[in-house]
């Protein structure tokens, strides 16, 4: 009886202010889509450094004839100074850091390069010797390179270390840039839903003041007062929070999953399914708005 | 049932105060009338008695209850053992008769079953058992104040406050209204009746406790009301503005 009674009270009261109703649940459907497609991007940033760092050496570039560093200056490397960094990366000092290493000469750099580059008329006329030989080597801890960069860089023969997440780390600094801009602009568009949930329920309170009154007036309980009013800004919030998460969904599914992943098949890209542990959190942004604008408003204009 | 004790409200600190140091008691089952000219603090009393107010000082009790010190969520029980009429009616526009009194018992979590049977019941009592379909639109005025009585009483609080329930009525409806209200208390329920109707006051003959400015000027049992002219004295005042 009593929750079927406050049931009928919610309903009536989202048929009678159903306007405000639906830019609550426009506006907490788009903030949270803001949410939702931030928490993809940085779902999409750990997937990739995941991806690409297992896949991704430090290389130690050797001096060849043609080198122009400074550190170069004695000429290309020599069998014994080749040696010597090898005996390096073998080492117990060493091992902590190293997972594997594999050398590559300038006639397979060659092959690579001729390889990523076919379709540039250059490609054929680049020969061996103009290209280093390098130490590829995987870390235990990708995080550890500036331990690594130190042990080589100074070591005899070698032109330069290089640490192939530095190109990564400037595209996922372009993805997080993107992330924090997505996230600024729902928070503007959750205070907005907030404000305008506070503001429904203040007109709802006010369009049904008659009712209200004679609640307080028979001795009708907080719960049974308030709770209509609460439910109505709930209701609106979790509506907005379906619509985002299936927003949010279709995004992953048809944007990500299905046409970037075919675009580019040699990257590692999150699936729909990723995109489910979302919707909890959207629902529970949409339940603390719910909770927060009614926490500004039922003290005010529902006192009891 | 009642009791206040050197109660002072005041509203606002430059005017003044709207009760002053009012002392008195009314006992289960009394029938007891409110007089005095606009202004005098009578409907404070009520308001007080609800704890719509605080008292600025002294002390309301209500059934034995210290209603200032009673917290915000216990104050809906103390609401339950009163029942308020207003001189507006407050009634649902939009509900009928019979809605409009199921409304009371609704919010407090009653059951279908109590609330079929006890609507008929008071709706015979207001005299309106045929009108339970009806809505406010389609009711006279006293109808529709006998309606909000039934609401007030279908939970059978131990008090009925009434605030110049007949203020809106004529003289002849206003007869009815208080054939209902005595009936009411015939039933056991105390009744507290805020009014300025002097000729109702003189013809019932209950215990009247004037008010005027604030103060208890008269506390008499079986008594009358005179008030003075009231015409004379807005004349008055509206030469003394003239003079001004």
């Amino acid at each position: 009886m009593r929750f079927a009674f406050i049931l009928s009270e919610t309903f009536s009261g989202i048929r009678r202010n159903l306007s405000m109703v639906i830019s609550v649940v426009l506006v907490t459907f788009i903030s949270l889509t803001f949410v939702g497609s931030a928490g993809l991007l940085q779902m999409q940033i750990n997937q990739m450094k995941g991806y690409w760092y297992d896949r991704v050496e430090v290389a130690i570039f050797l001096c060849n004839d043609t080198s122009t560093a400074s550190s170069c200056a004695g000429g290309g490397v020599t069998d014994s100074q080749r040696d010597a960094i090898e005996a390096q990366l073998a080492s117990e000092q060493a091992a902590a850091y190293v997972e594997s290493y594999e050398y590559e000469s300038q006639e397979q750099a060659l092959e690579l390069f001729q390889q990523q580059y076919a379709n540039l008329d250059m490609a054929e006329s680049v020969t061996a010797d103009q290209l280093p030989e390098s130490f590829r080597v995987s870390l235990v801890d990708p995080e550890q390179y500036e331990v690594v960069n130190e042990m080589f860089s100074g070591m005899a023969g070698v032109e330069v270390v290089s640490d192939q997440r530095e190109l990564l780390e400037s595209l996922f600094s372009l993805m997080n840039i993107a992330s924090v801009i997505a996230i600024a602009l729902a928070i503007i568009m959750l205070i907005t839903a907030i404000l305008l949930i506070a503001t429904t329920i203040r007109l709802s309170a006010f369009s049904r003041r008659r009712e209200t009154g004679i609640m307080r007036l028979v001795g009708a309980s907080k719960t049974m007062i308030q709770l209509p009013f609460l439910a109505e800004g709930v209701v609106a919030a979790l509506l907005g929070a379906a619509l985002a998460s299936i927003a949010t969904w279709t995004i992953a599914k048809f944007f990500i999953a299905d046409w970037l992943a075919s675009e580019y098949p040699q990257t590692g890209f999150i699936t729909s399914t990723d995109a489910l542990w979302l919707v909890p959190l959207l629902f529970l942004i949409a339940l603390v708005l719910a909770a927060v604008s009614s926490m500004l408003t039922l003290r005010r204009y529902l006192k009891v | 049932m009642i009791r206040f004790e050197d109660v002072t409200k005041v509203y606002d600190t430059t005017s003044r105060p709207a009760l002053n140091g009012v002392t008195t008691e009314i006992e289960r089952g009394e029938f007891v009338f409110l007089v005095g000219p606009s202004g005098s603090g009578k409907s404070t009393f009520i308001r007080l008695v609800q704890r719509e107010e605080k008292a600025s000082s002294g002390t309301v009790y209500v059934s034995g209850r210290d209603v200032s010190r009673l917290s915000s969520w216990r104050v809906p029980h103390l609401r339950r053992d009163l029942g308020v009429v207003f001189q507006d009616f407050r009634l649902l526009p939009n509900k009928n008769v019979f809605a409009n009194v199921a409304f009371a018992m609704q919010v407090l979590g009653k059951r279908r079953g109590l609330i079929n049977q006890a609507i008929p019941e008071v709706l015979e009592t207001v005299g309106l058992q045929d009108k339970a379909r009806r809505f406010p639109h389609e009711l006279s005025g006293g109808e529709q104040q006998r309606v909000a009585i039934a609401r007030a009483a279908v939970n059978k609080p131990a008090i009925l406050l009434a605030d110049e329930p007949t203020g809106n009525l004529d003289p002849d409806t206003s007869w009815g209204i208080m054939e209902v209200l005595d009936t009411i208390h015939q039933n056991g329920t105390t009744v507290v009746m805020a009014t300025h109707d002097h000729e109702i006051v003189n013809t019932m003959r209950r215990r009247v406790i004037e008010l005027d400015a604030g103060k208890i000027v008269r506390d008499e049992p079986e008594a009358g009301y005179e008030p003075a002219d009231s015409t004379a004295q807005v004349q008055s005042r509206l030469r003394k503005s003239e003079v001004r």
